[in-house]
């Protein structure tokens, strides 16, 4: 039997993964192409980790099917590890080793890689080559450990949660160094809670929750699938017999939905110049004085929001 | 067909391995510098000593003169009189070893009280016996002179010695893979190790070795400053005191990859490597010989990995005997070495 996916990176078919009694993954399906970057976008505990570490080889598929560079898992593993880069969420490379030394140690594990010195530079961390680990920011740390991942020269780059944590500076250089690989026309694989990172640096995305992909394609198909690429927040003056409801806005030129959130509503608009005007009449009519009004592109975030009544970040 | 990408992989791991250990003052000070204090400190604690005299106690009454005058004039004695209650009491609590009574009429014997349990009160009792005796005109009809021995081999330090090194063998080597291994885990680097194409045998055998190369420094330094500082003689092979290090070292290597082969907390390591080593520190023979047991536990307590690491270490470094006739010690050394390795590989878990 042929391996799913004939010449994808990645095919995964139905994929299920159970802790005990605690279903993680409940039948997610992609395709991933080469030199594509795919996102797995998706809020804490949605499966996104569960699911990375099953395409690493580093858990049992409970369920389905898994082919990773044409390959199976359980096959010929090494073979695919050879081809592979994976950036762990959080992983505490040896404090006492130093920047140069731990990027060799990993090349020297890879039958085929990069010069060392040229990754390190690559993550800009040249300056930082015979400090020691425990030394570095978590910026740094965070490029180090991507440099690990690139060291090996691999097609495939599994990067999870990559900028988790980090300063706003040290987010941009890691999505510098992901832009640079995908360039030389490899494969990533990125799972984040973040939406601007999911935006700005993936081909196509799979929006997941509770275990599975409730939605799928490219950052410009999905923010469509909202009906409009615009949205329009306002909120009102306190008064009036339980404020401004979502149904009295609905119906309004242009104006393809709309859902209340904490103080404000927000309207999902094709066009903002044909729809204000109109909304702003109907708000006064229904005798509420505007607090606030703005504009703003749609983004993943809202598509997240109105497939789940959710924010990807609860917090 | 040797295969030079996984040479270099075992290489690049042992170096990795082996510049977090000599980076970390915690392992240089635990592995060399306190073997060394520990034993410069037992060596001064337990240096010699004239022998302790045998405190003997007259009772007062009628013939009381004529024995304190008799055991005055003995060697290792010391004697003074005291109330019957003040004697009783002072047997009781150890403050005397042996009390004394005159005979009340010259016919009836001498009386000696003490507690035949205490070896101190045995000697006490027939070095005053003996003097006594001499006093009352015994002549001795064999005669017999003494030979001190005070050469270096049979003191205590040189007992201490070579446990000493059984000990460091089997902390360092179940902290430096145990305590490594969970320590690894749970910063998940045994994870990111294991996504990479690197054999997980070879990791392994990385740890052993790295841990085997340590041995040579530990016992080295140890054995030199108790050779230069403490004169404790190797009288056996210099080969085969490490050969048998070596295999200690493995053993240990082993019991530790065991013990840290599923923990996933720093707690839970630690407790498991104390109630594996604290036993053996007390009941292997590292401070006193296994002979101090019951004669029925003394088997049990050979078949521990560290009773036998120090028996074989001892023959050869005190007794100068060679590796072979060692095999049996060296053999339950193995035992536990590869049934402990098996086992921790069967239930190793990466993250």
């Amino acid at each position: 039997m042929n391996p799913p996916g004939g010449g994808a990176a990645v095919a995964v078919r139905d994929l299920r993964k159970s802790y005990g009694h605690v279903e993680a993954v409940r039948g997610i399906s992609f395709e991933i192409g080469t030199g594509e970057c795919f996102g797995l976008l998706g809020p804490n505990g949605a499966g996104k980790t569960t699911t990375v570490e099953v395409l690493e080889g580093l858990l049992p598929a409970t369920a389905g099917e898994v082919a990773v560079l044409g390959r199976r898992w359980g096959e010929d593993d090494h073979e695919i590890r050879e081809r592979l880069g994976v950036c762990l969420q959080q992983t505490v490379l040896p404090e006492k080793l130093e920047v140069g030394e731990t990027v060799s140690l990993f090349r020297a594990l890879y039958r085929e890689g990069r010069d060392p010195g040229e990754v390190v530079g690559e993550v800009g961390l040249q300056e930082k080559t015979r400090a020691r680990v425990g030394t570095l920011s978590g910026g740094q740390k965070q490029r180090l450990a991507v440099a690990c991942a690139l060291v090996g020269d691999p097609e495939l780059l599994f990067l999870d949660e990559p900028t988790t944590g980090l300063d706003p500076q040290s987010r941009r250089q890691v999505w510098d160094i992901v832009k640079g690989f995908k360039e030389r026309g490899r494969t990533v694989v990125l799972t984040t809670h973040y939406m601007d990172e999911a935006e700005r640096l993936c081909d196509r995305i799979a929006v997941v929750d509770h275990g599975r992909v409730i939605a799928g394609g490219t950052p410009r198909e999905l923010i469509r699938s909202l009906g409009g690429d615009h949205v329009i927040e306002i909120a009102v003056e306190e008064g009036g017999a339980g404020g401004l409801r979502p149904e009295e806005l609905s119906g309004l030129p242009s104006v393809r939905a709309v859902h209340a959130e904490a103080g404000h509503l927000v309207l999902t608009v094709a066009e903002p110049h044909v729809a204000i005007a109109p909304l702003l009449e109907r708000v006064a009519h229904l005798g509420f004085a505007l607090a606030s009004l703005a504009t703003r592109h749609a983004s993943l975030e809202d598509v997240f929001v109105s497939l789940t009544g959710r924010h990807l970040r609860d917090d | 067909m040797i295969d030079r990408a996984r040479v270099r992989a075992f290489l690049a791991l042992c170096l990795a391995r082996l510049r977090e250990g000599y980076r970390e003052p915690e392992v240089l000070f635990w592995a060399f510098v306190f073997p060394v204090l520990l034993s410069g400190a037992l060596a001064v604690a337990f240096r010699d000593r004239p022998p302790d005299p045998s405190r003997a106690l007259v009772v007062k009454g009628p013939g009381t003169a004529r024995l304190l005058a008799a055991l005055r004039e003995a060697p290792l004695v010391r004697a003074e009189a005291a109330g019957e209650e003040e004697a009783a009491g002072a047997l009781r609590m150890g403050r005397a070893d042996v009390v004394v009574s005159a005979p009340a009429d010259p016919g009836s014997p001498v009386e000696y009280r003490l507690d035949p349990t205490r070896p101190e009160a045995g000697v006490a009792r027939a070095r005053v016996d003996d003097a006594l005796q001499r006093a009352a005109g015994r002549r001795d009809p064999l005669a017999s002179r003494e030979v001190a021995l005070r050469e270096p081999g049979g003191r205590y330090v040189d007992f201490l010695v070579p446990g000493l090194v059984g000990m460091n063998l089997m902390s360092a080597g179940m902290w430096g893979v145990g305590f490594a291994l969970v320590d690894m885990r749970i910063k998940k680097l045994l994870k990111r190790l294991l996504a990479t194409p690197m054999r997980p045998a070879d990791f392994m055998l990385a740890q052993m070795t790295t841990r085997v190369l340590s041995t040579f420094l530990e016992v080295g330094t140890l054995l030199g400053f108790a050779w230069l500082a403490l004169d404790v003689p190797v009288r056996g092979s210099v080969a085969a005191v490490f050969a048998i290090a070596l295999l200690g070292a493995m053993t240990f290597a082993g019991l530790g990859l065991a013990v840290g082969c599923r923990a996933q907390k720093i707690e839970t390591v630690s407790g498991l490597m104390n109630l594996v080593m604290m036993p053996m520190f007390v009941a292997s023979g590292v401070f006193f010989s296994v002979e101090r047991f019951p004669t029925a536990v003394q088997g049990g307590l050979r078949l521990l990995p560290l009773t036998a690491l120090n028996d074989a270490l001892r023959a050869v470094i005190l007794e100068g005997s060679d590796v072979v006739s060692q095999w049996p010690r060296l053999l339950v050394l193995a035992a536990w070495g590869s049934v402990s390795f098996a086992l921790g590989l069967r239930f190793f878990r990466w993250s």
